[in-house]
């Protein structure tokens, strides 16, 4: 009885997806094509599950330098490879469209901790995204202070406004702090659009200069593409450990059970206004990176609907998943540029697509049982 | 010696009185069951006593350090430690992980060392993991070691919990109904299990409803009803006492 249900819901699955991601073709393709797409998804799908499957009996030659990289690295190291070669292989679009979805890799991991972890549901995230890409240019444009000095700085106000958030935030749960946090960052845009003396309100601020390694201005989007990468691979190197560590297990056991987490020593307050500040770190890092990219900034890079955006790239990938994330953010920045074609469309696949991941995969693309031990 | 003393405790929620000037001690090695029909206030005590109710009136003093304006996390670390009567485990965890999270208060390493690999971080974790498989053996449970916590049985969470109390390092376990819900191989198992903590020098707080348990194990029993202490003493003592019986029966009305 049990296996004819899954059978049946395993068939269920292998044709309602190719199905339904035809349908949506079929307006902008036509008939013939969207035929055509429903047959190889309905053959590329079940077969690439059984592929998977065969794929995890492969067992690599233990080759002494596998020795130094854990099972799950040697995957991440493959995929570094094409990631350091883009430049040189794409355009100039497409390097800038990988820098920004780096950018976003960076601001969705630190969403994770908050969200991912922890389990607090940030609505209004992309404050303090907003407060690291406004630190950078005002400290620029008034200041003069380059981007080496001043990424301290806005950092820094990122992570102090994401600790003081959380200070009366975290007394709340759920809804509640849901509606607090939404509230906060359409207080920072607010903030930003009206007071015009300052940030020059809706026009924004132009003239951010790029930053400069060595006497060489990372002006170049190829240059810019580097450093993105550089600082994505240290958030990853830095989130992974940290989430190996007494902090990450505290965080992750306030998610599951708040109540046992106090019982065992562990000062939730503390631990939520620990991961809000953290995630907010990473955020401002963010915000940094993308004023320094786009050389201007303004407020409208910062409405709520970022802060959605963002939080899908967490709940798609998987929720406390550094892979799911990472997969959740590529996805959402690269899926719109792919579908430009069929703009009117995106947000309603995006939302087809939504709707049809929690009904299928409602632990995202990557988490599973051991989404919290996922290393 | 005394290692627990609640005295004159008191609980109110709005007008009703959960629990009435209740005051008894509990000497450090021994095993003390609190007994009681439903509604008796055996839980909110065990609430008031882990800091997650602050109490109305009266102290709880572990050996003579004031618990009853402390949050649970701070008790917890003052070396308290609780089970659920509804468990509670980090479900989605490995077991091996809920026994390291026990663990964390004892943990001396910062986030920066965590990042950086430090020496200090590695022995530290190599012997946290170490610890946590020599609690998980004690209970039978190193075989679930990897598994995720919130898929197993029963009877083995309830365990994990167990094991998890133990892992904190508390002196004093508070236990809510560990056998509730078991069959009766299961409850002797607990049974021998719970003794065997006073052999490894843990006092032991019990909420019991098993007779069979309670009788079998405590060295002393208090009985709750409607908040209010109607007799403490040996289990023989209480087996006789007529009020006890009275709460648990009824009065005799012929």
């Amino acid at each position: 009885m049990n296996g004819m249900t899954m059978k049946r819901s395993f068939l269920f699955r292998s044709l309602i997806i190719p199905l339904w991601i035809s349908f949506l073709f079929l307006p902008f393709k036509g008939l013939l094509p969207a035929a055509v797409l429903f047959v190889v998804l309905s053959v590329t799908i079940p077969l690439s599950k059984a592929l998977a499957g065969y794929l995890k009996e492969i067992r690599l030659p233990d080759l002494r330098l596998t020795r130094f990289v854990p099972a799950g690295d040697r995957l991440g190291l493959l995929l570094l490879v094409p990631a350091l070669l883009l430049p040189f292989a794409g355009d100039n679009y497409i390097t800038d469209i990988a820098t920004l979805a780096g950018i976003y890799i960076i601001l969705a991991l630190g969403l994770n901790v908050v969200v991912g972890y922890t389990g607090l549901l940030n609505l209004g995230f992309v404050a303090f995204y907003a407060i690291g890409a406004y630190g950078y240019a005002l400290l620029n444009t008034r200041l003069g202070l380059g981007f080496w000095s001043a990424m301290p700085l806005s950092v820094l106000s990122a992570t102090a406004a994401g600790f003081l958030l959380a200070v009366p935030a975290v007394r709340l749960r759920g809804d509640y702090l849901a509606l607090v946090t939404l509230g906060f960052g359409e207080i920072v845009r607010l903030i930003l659009n009206n007071w015009d003396s300052f940030t020059k309100g809706p026009n924004g601020i132009n003239g951010i200069a790029a930053p400069q390694v060595l006497d060489i201005q990372i002006g170049k989007i190829s240059l810019y593409y580097y450093l993105v990468l550089v600082f994505v691979l240290v958030t990853v190197f830095v989130m992974r450990r940290v989430q190996d560590s007494k902090t990450g297990r505290a965080w992750i056991a306030i998610r599951e059970d708040e109540i046992a987490s106090a019982a065992m020593g562990i000062s939730t307050t503390w631990h939520k206004l620990s991961s809000c500040a953290f995630g907010a770190f990473w955020a401002g890092l963010a915000g940094t990176l993308f004023a320094a990219k786009m050389r201007f900034v303004s407020p409208e890079s910062f409405t709520f609907m970022e802060s959605v955006l963002v939080l899908c790239m967490v709940i798609i990938g998987g929720l406390g998943s550094i892979v799911g994330v990472i997969v959740g953010a590529l996805v959402l920045v690269l899926l719109p540029e792919v579908l430009r074609e069929v703009q009117m469309y995106r947000m309603l696949a995006l939302g087809c697509g939504l709707v049809f991941l929690m009904i299928f995969r409602p632990q995202g693309l990557f988490g599973g049982k051991h989404a919290a031990s996922d290393r | 010696m005394q290692l627990l003393t609640v005295k004159s405790l008191s609980k109110q929620f709005g007008g009703i009185r959960a629990i009435e000037d209740v005051s008894f001690g509990v000497k450090a090695g021994d095993i003390l069951s609190i007994i009681g029909p439903n509604g008796a206030g055996k839980t909110t005590l065990f609430n008031c006593l882990t800091g997650f109710m602050r109490p109305t009136r009266g102290s709880i003093l572990l050996t003579d350090r004031e618990l009853s304006a402390l949050p649970p996390d701070s008790i917890g670390r003052l070396g308290i430690a609780r089970t659920f009567q509804n468990i509670r485990l980090f479900r989605e965890m490995t077991v091996l992980e809920n026994i390291l999270v026990a663990q964390h208060a004892r943990i001396r390493y910062g986030v920066v060392s965590a990042v950086l690999r430090s020496t200090a971080y590695k022995d530290e974790e190599k012997s946290l993991r170490e610890k946590a498989v020599e609690y998980l053996e004690l209970l039978g449970l190193e075989a679930l070691a990897a598994k995720p916590s919130g898929s197993l049985a029963y009877g083995a969470q309830r365990k994990i919990e167990i094991a998890r109390a133990l892992a904190t390092g508390a002196g004093l376990i508070l236990l809510d109904e560990p056998t509730a819900g078991m069959n009766p191989l299961e409850t002797d198992e607990m049974m021998a299990l719970i003794s065997n903590l006073r052999v490894m020098g843990k006092t032991v707080l019990l909420i019991e409803h098993d007779m069979k348990v309670v009788m079998g194990i405590s060295d002393r029993i208090v009985v709750l009803d409607h908040g209010v202490k109607i007799a403490e003493g040996s289990p023989p003592e209480i087996r006789s006492d007529p009020l006890v019986i009275e709460a648990y029966l009824g009065r005799e009305t012929h």
